[in-house]
């Protein structure tokens, strides 16, 4: 490149152009184009027809957007406690001195690397009414059957279950890095202050793994509302729409029946939500620690 | 005693976490009838469920189109991802404060915003049923190009300068003096999209109709759900375990560097 040139164009400019071009096609792009998908009717094949507002009042009167809303609301309830409780559970287990700490902390991370797809296939046979593994053994101990995944009231709590089983393995490493982060002049100050191990755990560690937590929260905020191929494969949203997700009416509208516009629109929505909840949360570290 | 429940948790943990895996390796080798028994060993081994996976879907055409779609994900990735972490950390241009806010604003975009728009731009430059659908939107991504950048950061100015003097040039600075001091974070950066791409089934399922394009987990999952697999339990279970082969291997080979790299992710947010 001759010098002039040189002074035009500099080399950063030059070698992020490749991601300048990709950022311009596969982000700009489908953001501003989004924006007027929402305005909308297209199916694709015949031309766009402009439809005003009506995606968004439809969005408002769509008694199954709303359901989904509330399956995802589900979903999480039971999902979040449950998750950071027993990553914590095992966080601070595996932080004590003790043997085979590695063999432990690979095999709770083993779901977490497996594909959804598999951890999904698998779960539909244990969960499965009457041949499933666990229905059999909660019969031998005398519990009876539970309709995992046929009943509309356990369908979804069945999948945040599942859930839980795939993720819990990376927030126990993440817990684990907290623990090691709390200095342990802390310990030493309560120990001398006379503190029992109670309120060691709730006065010192919680309140020094609130960064973990919501760093689990908001993982699990997007997980819940990127919720897919669990119901995808399992349940096709049913029975009677209660495992829904987010993600899987999106699609079905998109591709099932060529509502560009209105998937669309739920998508702004679903993200609108998203967004608010991760922006709250972090508001309520930054208040904590600032 | 104390010392007795901590060792007790920790295995039933494992256990809760190992046994599923296990029921799942030994069922496939079951005839159908006898996978709802509640005894782990078959009685009668089998391989049927293995013959009855080949034979109705081309499984090992989606193996090689998921090799082909995340060997050339997780290079490009790399590959772009470092160069423009390179011209985002050291290099001083006008307009680079502004594409690196840029690049953290694309992370805090959910994906539900852009995956309909998305579908439609490669219906537009007609990379449906094709691989190049799948590759090519995944080509570069902005955590990558963030975690290359900060990386980069740590690395001596006087190490860039001696190099500059010398005559290298920025490319020639970036892959013989930049990219050796920084082998953790492309390990990171491997892995992360390898798995991610191998996993990935939602963007698969949208692009690919054609069967003989489609990816292992797409095929797999639409085994499981399209009936394929005639609710022969076993047969789904074996497809299953086929897609999970790889990713376990891998892991369990490298697994410092893979628990390392996904704990990663949870900085992202």
């Amino acid at each position: 490149m001759n010098v002039k040139l040189r002074k035009i164009v500099k080399p950063g400019f030059l070698l992020s152009t490749p991601y300048i071009l990709h950022l311009s096609l596969f982000f700009v792009y489908p953001v501003v184009f989004s924006l007027i998908l929402v305005f909308n009717r297209w199916d694709v094949v015949t031309p766009m027809e402009f439809v005003g507002f009506k995606n968004f009042i439809r969005v408002f009167s769509d008694e199954v957007f709303l359901q989904s809303l509330i399956n995802t609301g589900i979903f999480l309830v039971l999902h979040i406690p449950l998750q950071i409780a027993l990553a914590l559970f095992f966080a601070v287990q595996l932080n004590k001195k003790i043997v085979a700490r590695g063999f432990f902390r690979t095999l709770y991370f083993l779901p977490v690397v497996v594909s959804g797809v598999v951890v999904t296939i698998l779960f539909q046979q244990l969960f499965s009414y009457d041949t499933g593994l666990i229905n059999q053994l909660l019969n031998k101990v005398n519990i009876g059957q539970i309709p995992w995944l046929v009943s509309e009231n356990w369908a979804m709590p069945s999948i945040a279950l599942m859930a839980t089983w795939k993720n819990v393995g990376l927030y126990v490493i993440l817990f684990m890095s907290g623990l090691q982060s709390i200095p342990t002049d802390l310990y030493e100050a309560a120990d001398l202050d006379g503190a029992n191990a109670f309120n060691k755990f709730f006065r010192i560690t919680l309140p020094m793994l609130n960064p973990t937590v919501v760093t689990v929260i908001v993982l699990s905020v997007i997980g819940g509302f990127s919720l897919f191929i669990e119901p995808y494969v399992m349940t096709g949203g049913g029975p009677m729409n209660s495992t829904l997700s987010a993600v899987l009416y999106i699609y079905n509208q998109a591709f099932s029946f060529g509502h560009m516009g209105y998937a669309a629109t739920m998508g702004l929505f679903f993200a609108a939500i998203i967004f608010t909840v991760v922006t709250v949360q972090r508001k309520f570290v930054e208040a904590d620690y600032y | 005693m104390k010392k007795s429940a901590l060792y007790i948790s920790l295995i039933v943990g494992a256990i809760i976490f190992a046994y599923p895996f296990i029921w799942m390796i030994f069922s496939t080798f079951k005839p159908d009838g006898e996978i709802g028994s509640i005894q782990l060993l078959p009685e009668l081994w089998t391989l049927e469920n293995y013959q009855s996976v080949f034979d109705r879907i081309p499984i090992e055409k989606g193996f090689l189109n998921s090799i082909i779609v995340t060997a050339f994900v997780t290079v490009s990735v790399t590959l772009f991802g470092s160069i423009t972490g390179y011209a985002l950390s050291r290099l001083r241009w006008k307009g680079r404060d502004f594409l690196f806010s840029l690049c953290l604003f694309t992370m805090m975009v959910p994906f539900q915003i852009t995956l309909i728009p998305t579908y439609i731009l490669i219906v537009k430059m007609g990379l449906t049923d094709n691989l190049a659908g799948l590759i090519i939107p995944t080509m570069v991504t902005a955590f990558s190009i963030l975690l290359f950048r900060q990386s980069f950061l740590t690395i001596p100015q006087d190490l860039v300068d001696a190099a500059r003097l010398d005559g290298c040039s920025e490319l020639g600075i970036l892959f013989r003096i930049i990219m050796p001091l920084s082998k953790p974070v492309v390990v990171t950066v491997a892995i992360l999209t390898f798995v991610a791409n191998w996993n990935e089934v939602l963007w698969p399922l949208i692009v690919i109709r054609e069967q003989g394009l489609m990816t292992m987990p797409q095929m797999v999952a639409l085994f499981a759900v399209g009936g394929g697999a005639d609710s022969s339990i076993g047969a789904q279970l074996a497809s299953a375990l086929l897609l999970a082969v790889p990713v376990v291997l891998a892991y369990l080979i490298f697994q410092k560097h893979f628990i390392k790299s996904m704990a990663s992710t949870g900085l992202k947010s």
